[in-house]
Formats: structure tokens, sequence, C-alpha cells
């Protein structure tokens, strides 16, 4: 909503505030803005000038040289290109060294040969965007009306230096979509007094009841529709100052009719069409529901199929427009027009936004409608708009007016308890400064037994309940002065056990070099092929967006491999050497298919990595050291061959008893060049949500060792199909308590191994809480487990 | 044989100022002082002596042995404190080389600055509720009193996942919901803040993303006053923004909440001179807020008479980019190892 500070002024008296103290203000009592622009403020030296002849440029075809008084001793010489000025026009002249409204300086020269010793000025060049420019001066040079006096300031003589605020409207304040509105506004931050526009009509001629009638057939959709006839309509330009005015709040003018209509509009915040009453059958206007089927070719020329639940205005005959959205085409006011019917209506908000989205059609008016419009002024409007027109000599006012108003609503009173108001507020205001502040945004407010009785004034559409109240009291007194407090409670803040294992789990993951992702939640369908699930992957089932953003933001994830493997291959792509990344995220499960109740949400980790550095077992690293921290102890790799995802040589299943936890191992050749990665890389698609019911995060001491170790190494040779975990597992079962740890440090494959064997040597500790061990004792066991091996895997000690 | 003796520390001492090094040293100390040593041997010849001269001569042969002694102590101590300057000298490296790399991977920016904010919040008393990404319209629109009308829900808006069932799904546009679905859960007093992902249809530019986040607070009790959420949020734009910003509640709109007001801090880069950041005002809006909508309250089962409480949301995405000066939410997403290693 555009406010110019001028108009502003028309209705409260703000002559001493200045813009910087009126826009703060209203600020804090709830009219945000969104910006101030001072019009014309670097505009300088741009004056009046008259056209006294107009040649044709003596070297340039599409040039010519005017002569023009500026009021100076001497006509000035300009060569213009601009072929709309002749002589005896006004137009804004820019002299030598002037300064246009967009900071470019003007300076006299030679065009073609042809001395030039200034510009004229469009209205763009004074300041004004196009979209608001009257359509004759779109592309050429402004032509001032009247007799002004020459070489006096363009903008004083326009009236166009200004300030215009934009004021950010919220969607429950439709009121003060309007000057009068903001007026309202203005008034009782400053506690001064509105003045409402002047609706005096000097002369009425007839009765209005002999030209036209109107009906309303569904009340429920228009609940009142009032109407006056102006005669003998002469169709021209508007004045200046209307002109001006309208170009300031955004809007183009058009001729006077269409001009005070629009005016007008900004004033009140109402909606107003005019007629052209000779072509409307029979004189006579009607609100009804369409038919079904019904075709209406709107103003903008567009055939628009119509259905029962829209509301359209009809004639004696025919359907004329669009109710509150936009009129017809045939009744359409033109440059022949003689009478108009002025319709002022109140439409159904709800209905008017349903009907301009199921046609696309979205207006000023249906803007406005659908916003909500008090019913309470339609009759108020109708003769401001009579009073301009008869101010302006546009036309001869009949006299009465048709106002079908069938169900008045009643006046809006609510109670309120000023006692309530404190205590939500936690303010200590009297119940006199309560009322006093009531009064000030035009309540009724009597005081009835303790209570606030409160009439609501019939622009607010907004106030309902108590509640309203205490909101208006609030910005009214200020949410600025309201002295801050701390609640009282005695809560004290905690993380959960959950979001305490969340950040162990970061804190692992960082501390082996992994960088945290964000990605997003929804991702492509294609993705899950990309990764090389099968077609019968339960991971296709998925949650899909009815109105996604496109294709690829489709799909509520049900993995995050995909999009670890987009982040590895965009860093792979920019040529980051390598890359370590974790994410802990949602993924979504459909409960059923098609999806009716809300999917099971589960949170996932992924591991990714890539880099001369990264192999299978420094992955494994990042997660052992992971399920250290997390207090999650034996879990074991199974050797997983069948997952599309990974290598099937050099991928692992984790393992902890029933649980399965996750899947790690390199990425499949096919899978990594599917994202354009040549070389190794590596996922982990971690259950995170087990992670964290099985973490355990308390610690216990365990005596440090008081006895020497006693270390043996084991160097064994078996069939290279025995896995580490075998004879890892072999030894720590028989190694008794005297066995402490077991270390593979070296596999061997090649010279002196017979093909098809590997060499696989451990170190082993053994150690006793309670005395040194001999060395016959820790023989005992060393032979015992080479005994297991030898029998259980077939192994020879080298 | 005191003649002998005054010989022996003569030499001695002749040969210590010789000594380069501690083994030099030691040989010394085995010469005179040894077994085998002159001194010891010379010693020997003391049983020859008469009654009366040995204890001179033992006295004269003490003296002569502390000497040689003291003087091997001093010389070692010298030649010590020579040896180790000379190796300190030799060792001195070149301390400007560049380190050996550890790599220590980085909490993603948004995670970083939600953590402080979490932090913040902990310490006044609030805990953390968290909340699905897929939830009801119930949820996110109408048990906030949201209008049927309002265009937020409308498809150009919002993401949807079921159209025309009792309770359609969606994406939250809000971690509103989980004010809704806390309150119905839980009885007051109630104090917590949810972060989480949020979604609108928005296209992806430089400060818009179809997914965002949001961190959303509530605080349910008997007696909450908007002078509390006022002092609340004052002291948490402190807590992040240092101890000199200052707030500035201004009136606004919300369907959930009334009376409701936009929060705006002192630009905590300028101080609320006007820099580029705050566009010249000194102020940037973070957050949303305003004492829960009576409406809200009684559609969760809390009586509205008998509680009140406030409730405010922030965006997490804005913030971050604010407080780290990040000028494309974009990169918040692609994950480029390089820009969050930065941080």
């Amino acid at each position: 909503m555009f406010v110019p500070v001028s108009w502003l002024k028309q209705y409260v008296d703000i002559e001493n505030i200045d813009i910087k103290t009126l826009e703060d203000r209203l600020i804090m009592s709830g009219s945000n803005t969104e910006t101030v622009e001072k019009l014309a403020a670097g505009i300088q030296k741009i004056v009046v000038g008259k056209c006294l002849s107009r040649d044709q440029h003596p070297n340039a075809d599409k040039l010519l040289v005017l002569k023009v008084d500026v009021g100076g001793e001497e006509p000035l010489q300009i060569v213009t290109g601009a072929q709309n000025v002749y002589e005896g026009h006004f137009i804004p002249v820019a002299l030598h060294k002037s300064t246009l409204a967009d900071g470019t300086v003007i300076k006299k020269g030679k065009l073609r040969g042809e001395v030039s010793q200034g510009m004229f000025c469009s209205l763009e060049e004074l300041g004004f965007e196009r979209k608001v420019i009257q359509k004759e001066y779109d592309n050429g040079i402004y032509l001032i009306p009247g007799e002004p006096t020459l070489g006096e300031e363009v903008v004083d003589v326009l009236g166009i230096k200004d300030e215009v605020i934009e004021f950010e409207i919220t969607p429950n304040r439709p009121d003060c979509l309007s000057m009068i509105g903001m007026a309202r506004e203005t008034a009782a931050t400053f506690e001064l007094d509105v003045r409402m526009p002047d609706l005096s009509i000097q002369n009425e001629v007839g009765d209005v009841k002999a030209f036209a009638a109107i009906e309303i057939e569904d009340p429920d959709l228009c609940p009142r529709f009032a109407g006056r006839v102006v005669k003998d309509v002469v169709i021209q330009d508007s004045p200046v100052w209307m002109q001006m005015a309208l170009m300031k709040a955004g809007m183009r003018p058009v001729s006077n009719i269409v001009d005070i209509t629009n005016f007008v509009m900004l004033e009140y915040g109402q909606p107003i069409h005019p007629y052209d009453l000779d072509t409307l059958k029979g004189g006579k206007l009607i609100a009804r529901r369409a038919k079904n089927d019904e075709i209406l070719v709107t103003l903008d020329d567009q055939e628009r199929k119509l259905t029962d639940d829209m509301l359209v205005i009809a004639d004696g005959e025919r359907t004329v427009g669009l109710a509150g959205i936009m009129g017809g085409a045939e009744t359409e006011i033109t440059a022949n027009t003689k009478n108009i019917l002025i319709e002022i209506a109140n439409f159904n908000k709800t209905n008017i936004r349903k009907t301009s989205k199921d046609l696309g059609l979205r207006t000023e008016a249906s803007a406005r409608f659908e916003k909500g419009v008090s019913p309470a002024y339609c009759t108020q409007v109708l003769d401001r708009v009579c009073h301009l027109i008869e101010k302006l000599g546009a036309g001869t006012v009949v006299g009465g007016t048709i106002d079908v108003y069938p169900n008045q609503p009643e006046e809006i009173v609510i109670k309120a308890r000023p006692e309530r108001i404190n205590g939500l507020l936690g303010t200590k205001l009297s119940t006199e400064e309560i009322m006093d502040i009531l009064k000030r945004v035009y309540l009724d407010v009597t005081l009835e037994e303790g209570l606030l009785v409160c009439k609501v004034p019939d622009f607010r559409l907004d106030l309902k309940h108590e509640i309203d109240l205490v909101e208006e009291v609030a910005r009214i007194y200020g949410y600025d002065v309201i002295e801050p407090t701390l609640p009282q409670g005695a809560e004290w803040g905690a993380k959960t056990n959950g979001q305490i294992i969340e950040d162990v789990a970061k804190d692992s993951l960082t501390a082996s070099g992994a960088n945290e992702i964000y990605t997003y939640s929804f991702v492509s369908p294609r993705s899950v092929d990309r990764i090389g699930l099968t077609e019968d992957s339960h991971m296709r089932r998925a949650v899909m967006l009815i109105n996604p953003l496109g294709e690829e933001f489709s799909m509520m994830r049900t993995t995050l491999l995909p999009n670890m493997m987009e982040v590895l291959a965009r860093n792979y792509k920019r040529n980051v050497e390598s890359a370590r990344a974790f994410e802990i995220g949602n993924i979504f499960i459909p409960r059923e298919m098609p999806v009716k109740n809300l999917p099971i949400e589960k949170k996932v980790m992924a591991l990714g990595a890539y880099g001369k550095e990264e192999d299978f077992f420094t992955v494994k690293g990042m997660v052992e050291n992971l399920l250290a921290d997390l207090g999650i102890q034996g879990v074991s790799y199974m050797r997983e061959e069948n997952n599309p995802t990974f290598h099937p040589g050099r991928c692992a299943t984790l393992v902890l008893g029933n649980h399965i936890l996750g899947t790690m191992g390199e990425v499949h050749p096919r899978v990594a060049a599917e994202y354009e990665i040549e070389d190794r890389c590596y996922l982990a698609d971690i259950d995170y949500n087990i992670l964290m019911q099985i973490a355990r995060m308390d610690r216990y001491y365990s005596a440090l060792p008081k006895y020497p170790a006693s270390t043996r190494d084991i160097a064994i040779l078996v069939s290279e199909k025995v896995e580490s975990a075998q004879v890892m597992n072999l030894v720590k079962a028989n190694g008794g308590d005297i066995l402490e740890e077991v270390k593979l440090f070296d596999v061997y494959q090649g010279k002196q191994i017979q093909a098809g064997f590997k060499s696989m040597a451990y170190a082993l500790t053994f150690r006793s809480k309670e005395r040194t061990l001999t060395d016959e004792e820790v023989n005992k066991v060393y032979d015992q487990i080479l005994e297991v091996l030898k029998t259980e895997l077939k192994a020879e000690l080298r | 044989m005191k003649d002998q003796l005054m010989q022996i520390l003569g030499e001695a001492k002749e040969a210590m100022t010789k000594a380069e090094n501690l083994q030099g040293l030691e040989q010394l100390r085995i010469q005179y002082l040894g077994k085998k040593g002159e001194l010891t041997s010379i010693l020997k010849g003391m049983g020859k002596l008469s009654k009366e001269e040995r204890p001179i001569i033992g006295k004269v042969a003490n003296e002569v042995r502390e000497a040689i002694e003291g003087g091997l102590e001093e010389l070692k101590t010298a030649l010590a404190e020579r040896e180790l300057t000379d190796r300190l000298a030799k060792e001195s490296i070149d301390v400007t080389m560049p380190a050996k790399e550890h790599k220590i991977g980085n909490r993603h920016p948004m995670t970083k600055v939600l953590d402080e904010i979490k932090e913040s919040f902990i310490g006044m008393g609030f805990k953390i509720a968290e909340g699905p990404e897929v939830d009801t319209v119930y949820n996110n629109f109408d048990a906030l009193n949201a209008p049927l009308d309002h265009p937020s829900r409308s498809m150009s808006d919002t993401f949807y996942i079921t159209d025309g069932t009792d309770d359609d799904l969606l994406l939250r546009t809000q971690t509103s919901t989980v004010q809704i679905r806390t309150m119905k859960k839980m009885t007051p007093p109630i104090k917590v803040i949810s972060p989480g992902r949020c979604f609108r249809n928005d296209e992806l530019d430089a400060t818009h993303s179809p997914m965002f986040h949001q961190i959303e607070g509530l605080v349910i009790d008997k007696n909450i006053t908007m002078a509390d959420l006022k002092g609340t949020l004052d002291m948490i734009a402190k807590r992040l923004f240092g101890s000199q910003t200052q707030t500035k509640f201004r009136p606004h709109y919300f369907p959930f909440t009334e009376p409701s007001a936009e929060v705006d801090v002192t630009c905590f880069k300028c101080g609320g001179s006007g820099c580029r950041v705050c566009k010249g005002s000194g102020w940037i809006e973070i957050l949303g807020c305003g004492m829960v909508h009576p409406n809200v309250l009684a559609e969760c089962g809390i009586d509205p008479e008998e509680y009140s409480g406030f409730a405010f949301g922030m965006g997490l995405d804005r913030i971050a980019m604010l407080k780290m000066n990040i000028d494309d939410i974009r990169l918040f997403f692609e994950n480029d190892m390089r820009f969050i290693d930065q941080f």
C-alpha cells in the first residue's frame, strides 16, 4: 500500500510531524513500512517552457529543432527526437546543468551541428515508473495542461515533490488498504482527529429510480449492492492534482471517470465499478449466481467459462460482469459514454477468492474483496464519487441512491476485563488508561460493573474477541514501553539422552575427519536407480509429493545414499582432492500405499569418502571409532556380496546380536560411474536409530595393570578363504582369562607362500591381574591356541 | 709423600684444564681417583708412615682428593652444559615449516549456529523437542488458527502429499507444528524449543530454498505475560549477538498468536549505525513471536483462562548467514568440502 504523505494530509493534520517520526511511530503502532521514497528529491532546474516553433533539423531526418520560451530574455533552442511537442505546448524543460530524477545531469551541447540548450522531459525523467504513466505519454514528452507560469520549477507546478510511504499491511487489517484507513491509524498513533472527505453534492437532477434498478438474487454472496446515476458525462483527462495523486499511489491515470473511481477506491478501500448505463438492458443490474457453463467475455477480452457457484452481475437480459472481479467488455465506459451507473457493492470474500482462483483471474478489486471490505460504506463512497464528478465537471449527478442491503449486520460488542488485559501483557494500566487507548482506536467503550463494554467500529472487521482488544491496547500503549521480565517458573533445561548421543556421534565423526553435510529431504525418483537398487527394492516404496518443485524434488527420501553420492560427486567434479562426510537425517517410510497416514520418519546416518588415503579400512576405522564412542561393543562385520550399491567383494554388513546396524563398503564401480566418479569411493549406511537405542554412554574404570605382560607372536599359514575374524575369534575363545589382547600385524601372500594360502601374523599379549605370569603358564595357553587353529582352520605354524 | 700428593693435585688440575668432553673427564677420574688410580696407589703407602705422620698426611690426602673430586665435579657440570648447548644448537629447526596435518572434520555451519542457540536456551531452562517433517494439515494450519482461505495453504505455497482426504498430509511449512504436538502431549508448565526442517514451494535462489530451517519456541505456564516474552527474547538476543544488542518488538500479525510481534535486533555488524548488512537501518529482523492465541491453547486442551504462554519462531538459515557472512543460501546444501572446512 503506497501512501503519498500529501494525500494523507487531506485527512489528518500532520504538518508538524517529520517523516522519520511519522514512519517510526506508525511502525511501533502496527503499520510496518517497506520503503519511504522521496519523490523528485534530486530534480534541479527543470522548468516550465512553451514551444514557440518547431522545425526540421537540417542535418537529421529524425530530429527536430524547437524554440522554447522558458521565461528568460531569449528563447532557448532545443534539439529533440520527441515527436509529440508542437507550437503552443507547455513542456518540462531541463536547463543547462539541470538534474533529472535519476541523477543524470543535462548540459547544453550540439546535436548534428545544431546547438541544443537543454532537454524536454518525460514523466519517467521526472521520476515516475512507466507503469503509472498515462498511455498517451508513455513514450513521449509530458505536455503540461493549463497555462502554467513560464520558468517555474516543474516539480512545484505539478506538485511532484512528496514522500511516499509503502506500508506492509497484514492480512487482518484490510481496512488499512486505504488512505482513510491509514489516516485513522495515523490519528490514533498521534492522538489526532480524522477529517472525512467532502461528500456534498450541490446540484442533483431527477430521480435515480427513473433510470436504473438493482436487485440481489443471492444475498449470501452479495450482502449489499448500491448505485447512483450520473448524466451527461464528459470524458476527458482528470486534473493534474488527481493524476499526480494516483501516480504517486502506483496507479495509471486514464480519464476522469476511471480516475475518480480509482481515487475513491484508494481513499476508502472500496472497489467501484462504473457501467455505461445506456448499454444496460432495462437499466438494470442483478447480482446472481452464474449458470453452469455460461460464457462471459471479460474486459481483458478473455472468454471465461463460469459455474453456478460463481457470482455474476447481469442486466435485464445477459451477464455483464464477474461480480467483484472484472466487468464485461460490452458495458464498459468509453469515450462516447453519456450516462453512467456506478456500482458499489459488497461481496462474500471466500466466494470471490474461490472464483478468482478457479478462473486464474486476479484484479485490484478481487484482491480487495477477498481480503475483506466493510459493507458499511457503500453509500458514502457513492456520494464521494458523485461529489468528485460534480467538482470536476465530469457530469450531472442524478438525485437519490439505490441501496439494496437486505441483512444489515449487527453491531459487534466485545466485553473485556481490564485485569485480563494487564495479566496477559504484564502491565499495570488503570481501567481509565485502557479505556482511553481503546477510544483512540475508535471503539465506543463504557464501563459496566468492572467490565469494558466495547462497541467495534464498522470498519474493523478483525475485532471479534477480548484477545483482539488485548492486542489493540498493547500496540497503542506501545510494545516498547512494556517492561521486560523473565518467566517465574523453575523449569530446568537439558538435552535428552538421544540428543546427547547425537552430539557424541557428531563429535566422533568430526574427530575422524568427516564433515557434516545437509541435503534435501526430497530427491528424484531416479536417485534410487542411480545407486543401483533392484526393481523390487523396498526403498522404491516412497512418499511422493503431489506438487513438487520439479521431478528431481518429488520423492521423500528412503535412503541417504543418493544424496551422499551427489555430494561426493559434486566435490569430485570440483577437483576437491579428498572428501569425508556424514549426514544424520530422516528417511520416510510409507505405512501403506497409497499413502494415507503419516509415514514413519526414521533417523539414519550415511558416511561417504573418497581420496588417495581412503580405503575400505579407513572407513571401517571411522565406523569403529563411532561405535566405540557410543559404547557399542562386539559388532561383527559379515561379508555382503549382494548389495547392488556396493562392490561385491568389498562390502560388509554390521551385525550385533539380532540387530543389523548397517552396511558399509566400497561403492560399486557401476554406481560410481553413474555419478561420474572415476576413483574408488566409499559409503556406509548406518541405522542411526538402532545405534541410539543400544548406545551406552556410562563409562566405568577398570584397574590399571600392576603386573608385567608377556607377549607372543603367532604366524600361521591358512587358506586364503579364511577370514581374519575367524582366527581372531578362535584365539580369543581359547585365550582363557590371561589373554589380554590380540592384534593382527601382518598378512602376506606371494613368494614362499603356496598359491591359495596366506600367512597371517598376530601379536598376543598375556597378563594376569594377580601375579606375574610364568613362561610355562603362557606357553600352555599359546600351545592350546595353536592346536585349535590347526584343527579348526587347518592352519600351519610358519 | 706430601710433596707427591701436591704434585698429583697439580698434575690433575693441569689435566682438567685440557679435558674436552665427559669421556675425557671420566678417564681423569679413573686416572687419579680410581681403584688403581694415582692417588689411591700413593695412599696405599700410608701404612708405612709413622703414627705421627699418618694423620697429617691423611688429612692432606683427603684435601687433595676432595680438591680433585670438586674440580672434576665442577668441570663435569660445565662440560655437560656445553654439550647440551652444542646439541640444542645442532637441533635447531625451521619452525615456520608446515604442521603435520591431522584432519578434523567440521559440523555443518548451520549445526554450529544451532548448537549455540540450543545452549543459550538450555541455559534459560528450555528443553528441546523434535517433530516430524511430514505432518498433517491440522497440525500445520487448522490447529494454528490459520483461516481456511489463507494463501499459505495453497499448492503454490505448500508441498502436499495427499489432497482430498480428511486430514491431508504435507511437508510442514513451519516448526509451529511442534507447538501443537507438544501442547497436546504435555501438561504445562511447558518450556521447549524445536529446531527442524521446513519446506515451502519456493524456487531455489541466493536467498530462497524449498527446504530451510526454523527454530520454534514455546513457553506455557500460569501467569506468562508479554513482558516475559520480551525479557526472554531480549536475553537470547544478547547471548547470540553480543551483550550490547538491543531488541525492538514491532506489532505484527500471525494467526496463531495475539498480540503478535516481529523482533529486530541492532545490527551486529555495525552496532546500529547502519551498514550494508542491515541495509542502512541499523536493525535486522530475526524472528516472529507472540502470545499463544487462546483458540490455539483451547484446541490443544489447555484452558486459556488458567494458562497463558508465548511462542516464537526464527529462521536458522538466515541467522547463520548473517552471523557467518554467508551470502548465498545454496552454499548450505551444496556441501562443498571447502565451504564446510571454513567453519
